[in-house]
């Protein structure tokens, strides 16, 4: 018996939904990014599995670009929040308000 | 594709290592149960025959982003901030709008879709997810794209640097 392509998207359903609630609930904004890199994992697994399940390779050719751009969305996202950490000393989203005033 | 206990099983784990990192109170044991994550999401990879996809899985995510955040957890020092504390409105506008998202989602798999699958063999599939096959498709119809893909790359550890020295009052 095999695994159906349903199970897969499923999965990938249920954690992009965690990384929402992620990005929704927690005021840590490194958690944050974190969420958002789960969001990007999940929509690689539907990527993935679409692809080996219909015999194209053009999914996962995305797939490796979209790591590319999670890599460097990483890199910048962690980069403004040092630029934050040394003005503000918090990481806390809810006290970040430079467009506020 | 393979077994499907060890899909359910690698699942399950990932979902799970998912909600630990959610609701972990320390950013470092959130970073941990995420690469915990990327580690059976990695596994199911390959429980798709994708074995290329699945190694830089481990490389790229597990071995170089939560890294750069466990560092930069590191060098900024933090304390463990209060969450998931007090319930307010936000809160629980938030986890409906979750869970309204989870239905929707759900919903579509489950009216299923009139997709045209190819019938698939193993082989074809291990074949689909060789970095051979991979590789001559990135550095031939793609090769443009993956040269775009470098200079993002490029211009992201040039921003990075320059983001990160600057102070935002």
């Amino acid at each position: 018996m095999e695994v159906a392509l349903n199970w897969y998207l499923a999965l990938g359903a249920l954690l992009f939904t965690i990384g929402t609630l992620g990005v929704l609930f927690k005021r840590n904004a490194i958690v944050l990014l974190m969420s958002i890199e789960l969001m990007l994992n999940a929509v690689n697994l539907t990527l993935v599995a679409f692809s080996q399940f219909m015999g194209d390779a053009d999914g996962q050719i995305l797939v490796l670009f979209s790591i590319a751009v999670a890599a460097a969305e990483a890199a910048v996202g962690l980069a403004i929040v040092i630029a934050i950490f040394r003005g503000k000393s918090t990481v806390d989203i809810t006290e970040i308000n430079l467009f506020k005033h | 594709m393979a077994s499907p206990f060890l899909f359910f099983l690698l699942a399950a784990l990932a979902i799970v290592a998912s909600i630990g990192m959610l609701v972990a109170r320390s950013p470092v044991s959130s970073a941990l149960w995420l690469v915990l994550t990327m580690f059976s999401l990695s596994g199911i990879y390959l429980t798709l025959n994708a074995t290329f996809i699945g190694v830089i899985q481990i490389l790229v995510y597990a071995g170089a982003i939560m890294v750069l955040f466990l560092f930069v957890i590191m060098l900024l020092n933090l304390s463990a901030l209060p969450q998931l504390g007090d319930l307010d409105g936000t809160k629980i506008l938030g986890f409906i709008l979750g869970v309204a998202i989870l239905a929707q989602l759900l919903y579509v798999l489950a009216l299923g879709f009139d997709l045209p699958i190819a019938p698939v063999t193993p082989a074809m599939a291990a074949e689909g997810g060789d970095a051979g096959t991979l590789g001559k498709a990135l550095f031939t119809r793609y090769a443009l794209h993956l040269e775009i893909a470098g200079i993002l790359l490029l211009a992201a550890t040039i921003g990075a640097v320059m983001l990160a020295q600057r102070r935002f009052q």
